[in-house]
């Protein structure tokens, strides 16, 4: 490789990470805990169970379900209710003060079978996890935070594809693994970083993706939502929405919809209003039972006044890639094992950024002249690392 | 030329193969032979990843 053309790639790759690295670090070290925040709730007590029934006891309706919920906070409306993956028996309802978006919420846990409150009713909107959750996904910024923090993924991407790029410059006359213990800090570092940079760098790269996509699910949202349900919501234009007293009972939109698509799992309600939903549907959201169907969701509009079907559109190509990504960003599909090599890479990274800078601190103002590149590795480490 | 390219990129492309896999594999299980098929691939790349860190 030329040396001007490693000059470039180096000076890509300096600033792409440089720009990018406090907020991959922060995102690392608060995705940490969020591998693990089922066994971190269970630690806390923050995790859900419902009592041992037996199996195949029936479900009440779910307006009683909603009628328990609403009567904890009668000043707040019903966004959604939801289903965990875990279990069929317990309904989570999320209140807000109106359908817009909002982290001004509650959840209330209700038994799907007895349509009582269980014992234990978390707050999912306060404490360590909710504060790792937020500085993970938005900066406590709302879309803006959540935007920034996609193009700071992007950039991520940018160095690593540089740092791919550099990668052979560096290594062409060193074993794959070296570590030189015996020389300065500096090459142990560097090697360092090499190493690890080339291990985790097809799963930082996934993560980083998949990171960035799940950034843009708000915008993707409005998208298909513009671009697909447009003219199925034709009719309704200019409607405001729906009333909570015009609305049929919540149990038909529901049966109606599982009618509409036999042998699927409900993932969650979205009411009227509400930014997954139009001002006068329940928009129900359908969840497959194999391992793949079961990541992906069905929409289907109910008309929440008559309770009949107004579209079960197919999900397009852009909405089956942002529900693709959410669980090779989260690690979540594997069991345990997974769960542990995401932590151990997640380290890993940590490690590649943490190098990255300590070799831009430490570089001070030795960077060569063109005129010294003689294109061994040590020079070229001096002058091509950030 | 041929042993130059592989001795330095043989082991990158083996291991973001086995970590693509690893991905992939998960996706299309639940508990069954994916998820191990998973575990073990990017199992090795972990293993690969502290082996040669923490070597003497």
């Amino acid at each position: 490789m030329q040396s001007h053309t490693i000059k470039t790639w180096a000076w890509v790759h300096k600033w792409s990470s440089l720009v990018c690295t406090v907020f991959m670090l922060l995102l690392c070290l608060t995705g940490l805990p969020l591998i693990f925040h089922h066994e971190i709730g269970h630690l806390l007590g923050t995790e859900v169970e419902a009592p041992e029934m037996p199996a195949g006891t029936p479900h009440a309706s779910l307006d009683q379900v909603l009628d328990v919920a609403r009567a904890q906070y009668p000043e707040r409306i019903v966004q959604f209710v939801s289903k965990s993956d875990e279990t069929d028996d317990i309904w989570y309802v999320t209140m807000t003060p109106t359908p817009a978006n909002t982290d001004d919420f509650r959840t209330v846990v209700v038994d799907a079978r007895t349509a009582e409150l269980l014992p234990l009713q978390p707050r999912f909107d306060e404490g360590f996890m909710w504060i790792m959750f937020k500085l993970h996904v938005d900066l406590f910024a709302g879309l803006p935070g959540k935007l920034f923090l996609g193009f700071m993924g992007l950039l991520l991407l940018v160095a690593i594809v540089s740092g791919v790029v550099l990668y052979a410059p560096f290594m062409r006359k060193l074993d794959f693994g070296t570590v030189r213990r015996e020389r300065t800090a500096r090459v142990k570092w560097l090697d360092l970083h090499n190493l690890l940079g080339i291990v985790t760098l097809v799963w930082l790269f996934v993560v980083g993706a998949t990171g960035m996509i799940n950034t843009w699910t708000d915008l993707v949202i409005k998208y298909w939502q513009h671009d697909q349900l447009s003219s199925v919501l034709a009719p309704y234009q200019g409607q405001p929405t729906l009333a909570q007293a015009q609305r049929a009972p919540l149990q038909q939109s529901l049966d109606a919809a599982m009618q509409q698509v036999p042998g699927s799992k409900l993932s969650f309600i979205a009411f009227p209003g509400t930014s997954y939903s139009s001002p006068h549907h329940n928009t129900v959201f359908l969840r497959g039972d194999e391992p793949l169907t079961s990541k992906l969701l069905h929409p289907v509009l109910v008309d929440a006044k008559t309770s009949a079907v107004t579209a079960a559109p197919a999900i397009p190509w852009y909405l089956t890639a942002l529900l693709v990504s959410q669980p090779l960003h989260f690690g979540d599909y594997g069991g345990r094992a997974m769960q542990i090599i995401w932590a151990l890479l997640d380290i890993a990274s940590i490690f590649v950024l943490g190098t990255g800078l300590y070799l831009w601190l430490k570089k001070g103002r030795t960077a060569a002249r063109p005129q010294e590149l003689h294109g061994d590795a040590k020079t070229i480490a001096r002058e091509a690392t950030p | 030329m041929k042993n130059r390219f592989l001795s330095l990129w043989g082991w990158p492309i083996v291991l973001g193969l086995l970590t693509a896999i690893g991905l992939v594999s998960a996706l299309f299980s639940d508990g069954g032979f994916g998820d191990q098929l998973s575990g073990v691939c990017l199992g090795i790349v972990t293993a690969v990843g502290l082996w040669f860190s923490f070597r003497r």
